[in-house]
């Protein structure tokens, strides 16, 4: 966001711009209110909120429906559920998309422009259109409700290896070649001479795949129906059908705050790396 | 430079880089076989599904369309398509025109313009579940935000998710708040590319804000404006997780998207052979809805 040229040129103030800062702080708020709002009510106790909903606009706040989250619930289960899976996908990702990069941008092998272009053509497939096959295959080799059942599909994806193949290709080969003339083996190029080199892709690639897997929804719910099996993703769906019957509304919110403060770290340290990650996968 | 070419090229040829090796294909093997196994495969074996009669634990008989006629017979299919149309109609220009304003608002290299675009996109990091919990608790009528600020002005809020006009209305709102952040940020990478020399060029002649918004700023990013199209379109035309969340689908079907009929007749009724042609169906709509806007773009491109 270097250097922006202001999208006038015009230093004058007029009446558009008064009109562009009302809309712009409107939006703002739109986008802020939801967000208080709950952390509001995840502080206020359960039996205040039944007796009077509007006692949220006053004190006393309390966190005691956050000591109540450590001291039982699914929740922490679930927490561990998605960092094993989150973390799993992550690493498998960065591994196949790695090798594959590599392989694609500096190797040459039999077919490879046909393999690239069925992977390529694989970034149009939407997960709905082979969802139905997967569980299919999925149940035939027992892989439900379990971590690799949850990972492996992700383990798919095209994004990675597209991303990977573009950045190998970046580097400049002189480097191999150096490399070539010591005798390195193939595999001893890639691994100590170009991989350090990727790094920023592997972080950009890694951050995301991380936010993605962490916020799946579709197959984890279709894959993983044990409770115990739950993310946190499908956890929280399947608390929020009934919570007019469960624990009550502020240890429900204090759950949302919660299961959404991590992620939110996560952006806070990241943003620059998520937003070009979103931005590559969104434009390919 | 042709010294050092040549010996670059004998060095690569003694080292056998060049030539087609079978071994190099190794590399890209693990790869390929996750892709050959969880996505190729099932693509087909999707599509072979959709021509049979089959449940959870078996393929039935050969059905030929006999699927995909017995779901254009269903009221309940064809409502859940025009749902999901009636969805992207009502998310995709607004996030597009209010992603396309925020671009132009903070394009700026001020502090507040850029903890603005930070708030912004922030909600885009969060999962459909947190995000559907949170607007649940603005839209229902006890405990909801819209409830309390109604009562504030002595009004009557009214069901949003249960009213059949304003359901639909309200997953889409919850939408844009989710989803607003990936065409701002795209819009605004565009306006970066815009080189200064020519907003220079137009305040020397004195162009106004307006005029140099329409004639130098929006034609300069239209190529932007198809690519967020589609992009969106092809996301929200797979919605599930709001309308799932917020309303199963109700009132009447009135917000069952497409999605969600396939997540409900292939994996709650186990009718797996219509499911999968119901996921063939979608898969077309998106690849023709994309394949459209492309056509559109580059017809655009050449007065």
């Amino acid at each position: 966001m270097t250097s922006a040229p202001s999208y006038s040129g015009v230093k004058r103030r007029g009446p558009g711009d008064y009109v562009v800062l009302a809309l712009t702080i409107a939006l703002s708020l739109a986008m802020l209110a939801p967000a208080l709002w709950v952390i509001s009510l995840s502080l206020k106790e359960n039996h205040e909120l039944m007796a009077n909903p509007n006692s949220v606009f006053h004190p006393p706040y309390v966190i005691d429906n956050y000591l109540n989250i450590i001291n039982g619930g699914g929740v922490l289960r679930w927490i561990l559920n998605s960092v094993i899976v989150s973390v799993g996908t992550t690493f498998g990702t960065l591994l196949l998309s790695s090798l594959a990069g590599y392989g694609f941008a500096r190797l040459n092998f039999p077919g490879r422009g046909v393999l690239f272009v069925i992977v390529l053509f694989g970034l149009a497939v939407p997960e709905q259109a082979v969802i139905v096959a997967r569980h299919q295959i999925f149940s035939i080799l027992k892989l439900h409700n379990t971590y690799q059942g949850i990972i492996l599909p992700s383990l798919s994806n095209a994004f990675g290896v597209f991303l990977m193949t573009q950045y190998f290709r970046a580097i400049p080969k002189e480097l191999d070649e150096a490399a070539l003339l010591d005798n390195a083996g193939r595999f001893k190029i890639f691994w100590k001479v170009l991989l350090p080199l990727t790094l920023p892709a592997q972080a950009t690639l890694g951050i995301f795949t991380f936010l993605l897997s962490w916020n799946d929804y579709f197959w984890p719910l279709i894959s993983a129906t044990r409770k115990e099996m739950y993310t946190l993703t499908v956890g929280m769906a399947s608390m929020q059908v009934n919570f007019a019957q469960s624990e009550g509304v502020g240890f429900l919110m204090a759950q949302a705050v919660f299961a959404g403060a991590p992620i939110f770290i996560v952006y806070l340290f990241f943003q620059k790396y998520i937003v070009t990650a979103m931005s590559g996968a969104a434009v390919r | 430079m042709t010294d050092r070419a040549d010996q670059r090229a004998r060095w690569r040829e003694a080292a056998g880089a060049d030539a087609p090796d079978w071994r190099n294909a190794l590399f890209v093997a693990p790869y390929l076989f996750v892709f050959a196994t969880l996505l190729a495969f099932p693509l087909f074996w999707g599509v072979w599904l959709s021509f049979h009669k089959a449940d959870f634990f078996s393929l039935g008989p050969f059905i030929g369309f006999g699927n995909y006629v017995r779901l254009f017979h269903d009221a309940v299919f064809l409502q859940a398509i025009e749902n999901t149309f009636y969805f992207v109609l009502l998310t995709v220009p607004a996030l597009a025109l209010i992603g396309l304003f925020l671009a132009l608002a903070l394009n700026a290299n001020t502090r507040l313009a850029t903890i603005l675009r930070s708030l912004f996109f922030s909600s885009s990091v969060l999962s459909v579940t947190i995000v559907t919990l949170i607007w649940r608790f603005v839209f229902i009528p006890q405990y909801g935000m819209l409830a309390a600020i109604f009562s504030l002005f002595g009004a009557e809020p009214p069901a949003f998710l249960t009213d059949p006009n304003l359901a639909m209305i309200a997953i889409a709102i919850t939408t844009i708040w989710w989803c607003v952040g990936l065409p701002m940020m795209l819009f605004l990478a565009a306006l970066q590319q815009i080189p200064g020399d020519v907003y220079e060029a137009a305040a020397l002649d004195n162009a106004s804000r307006w005029r140099t918004l329409v004639s130098i700023t929006l034609p300069s990013i239209r190529r932007t404006f198809v690519l967020v199209a589609i992009v969106e379109i092809v996301m929200q035309f797979q919605l599930f997780g709001q309308a799932w969340l917020m309303t199963r689908g109700g009132p009447n079907n009135l917000t069952r998207p497409i999605v969600l009929h396939i997540y409900d007749i292939a994996f709650r009724r186990w009718d797996v052979g219509l499911g999968a042609a119901a996921s063939e169906v979608l898969f077309a709509l998106i690849l023709v809805a994309a394949m459209l806007q492309y056509l559109a773009s580059r017809r655009g491109d050449e007065p």
